[in-house]
């Protein structure tokens, strides 16, 4: 389980936006994955990991926030008219703070599935596994996430 | 190939999961088509400032700690802390040194009174032999276990014969032998824990050495002088 504690980390810290939270969540969803072990028959711990901290985190949010997770999406959506109309090299110049801020713009699950395919790599199989979707869903998820931030950093259309 | 189908195959391709015979078909598409061209370096675009500029955040030092901790609750206590669990084994053994056993010492007074019964009641035997060939398998059917009975004639303990007594709450084997006019009642049976050294003590007046060999409780009690008895666990 340590060996994915970085990864379980990293989506908590991306759902739940901040490091106390991050770091409560994780904790949990380990001892949960721990506690749950037995029922772990497959070869992909880290997906297995992942789903565990997921579940836990959007529980916690739940308990705790009341479900602030979707809604920033009309935000988004009048950025897109005022977005400029730059080509690829403006999207490159966007610096740390405008790529954080923006990914934690979106929707959660689509911030979900563009952090666990950009920063942990994975295939859509594995995203699917995580968010317990079908492969068509975490694709489109994909799609309308990218769109989002091709509008909001810079991008066209 | 139209722009459309080109779009909805775009991220796939993108994200290497695009089989290869589409691969070919998009391929062609873009190399005649600059908009999709365009999209697919916005996405490459998109993709480097992110893996570039998005945060990856490591697990805190403190959570991995705490982590370890936890995650290991298995490991017993003794293990964490050698040094006490060393000081509570000094400390056991020293008790055990110090102290005999709890339960020897009600044991010893049977086997005495044992003894002192067998004398009075003139129910030494109930199978008087010299020959362990009688006394054995005499044993057989009235025990769950088969004593093992020895001549010491050579040693100068004569054999006398055999008999059932009742001691710490279950029937034994009681061995008697004779030495000058001196009678000692051996006791055994099943102990169920490991092999003791033998221990002399002495109550009412009577001599008794303990000990435990191959899972079997060894009492031998008599007025015998202690060194003449505690010649037996060398015997037997």
């Amino acid at each position: 389980m340590l060996p994915h504690l970085d990864s379980a980390y990293n989506l908590a810290r991306w759902l739940a936006g901040n490091n106390q939270d991050a770091e409560d969540v994780a904790q949990e969803a380990c001892l949960r994955a721990l506690t749950f072990f037995d029922g772990f028959h497959g070869e992909d711990g880290r997906a297995w990991l992942l789903a565990i901290v997921r579940h836990t985190c959007y529980d916690w949010l739940r308990k705790n926030r009341n479900l602030r997770l979707l809604g920033s999406g009309e935000e988004l959506d009048s950025v897109v008219d005022s977005a400029p109309d730059p080509e690829a090299e403006q999207l490159r110049n966007a610096d740390q703070r405008m790529v954080r801020e923006s990914l934690e713009a979106l929707p959660p699950e689509y911030r979900e599935a563009l952090v666990l395919r950009e920063l942990e790599g994975m295939s859509y199989k594995q995203i699917a596994q995580v968010t317990d979707v079908p492969i068509g869903t975490v694709m489109s998820r994909l799609a309308r996430g990218r769109k989002r931030l091709l509008a909001v950093l810079g991008g066209t259309r | 190939m139209n722009c459309r189908e080109a779009g909805e195959l775009l991220n796939a391709s993108h994200d290497r999961e695009l089989d290869l015979v589409r691969s070919v078909d998009l391929e062609a598409h873009l190399r005649e088509c600059a908009a999709c061209s365009a999209d697919l370096r916005r996405r490459e675009a998109l993709r480097s400032v992110i893996v570039k500029q998005a945060p990856y955040y490591d697990a805190p030092l403190g959570l991995r700690k705490k982590l370890a901790g936890s995650l290991a609750p298995r490991e017993p206590w003794f293990a964490r802390w050698p040094a006490l669990a060393a000081a509570c084994l000094v400390l056991a053994l020293a008790i055990w040194r110090v102290a005999p056993p709890p339960g020897s010492g009600a044991i010893a007074k049977e086997v005495v009174s044992a003894h002192v019964r067998s004398l009075l009641a003139e129910h030494l035997m109930d199978v008087p032999s010299s020959d362990r060939h009688t006394v054995k398998p005499w044993f057989a059917g009235k025990l769950d276990f088969a004593p093992q009975v020895e001549d010491l004639s050579a040693a100068g303990f004569t054999l006398a014969g055999g008999r059932l007594d009742y001691l710490d709450g279950r029937t034994v084997a009681a061995l008697i032998y004779r030495r000058r006019q001196h009678t000692v009642n051996v006791f055994t049976w099943p102990a169920g824990r490991s092999d003791e050294a033998p221990r002399r003590e002495s109550v009412e007046g009577f001599n008794l050495v303990h000990w435990v060999r191959h899972g079997m409780n060894w009492w031998a009690v008599s007025d015998l002088g202690a060194e003449e008895l505690g010649q037996l666990p060398g015997l037997l």
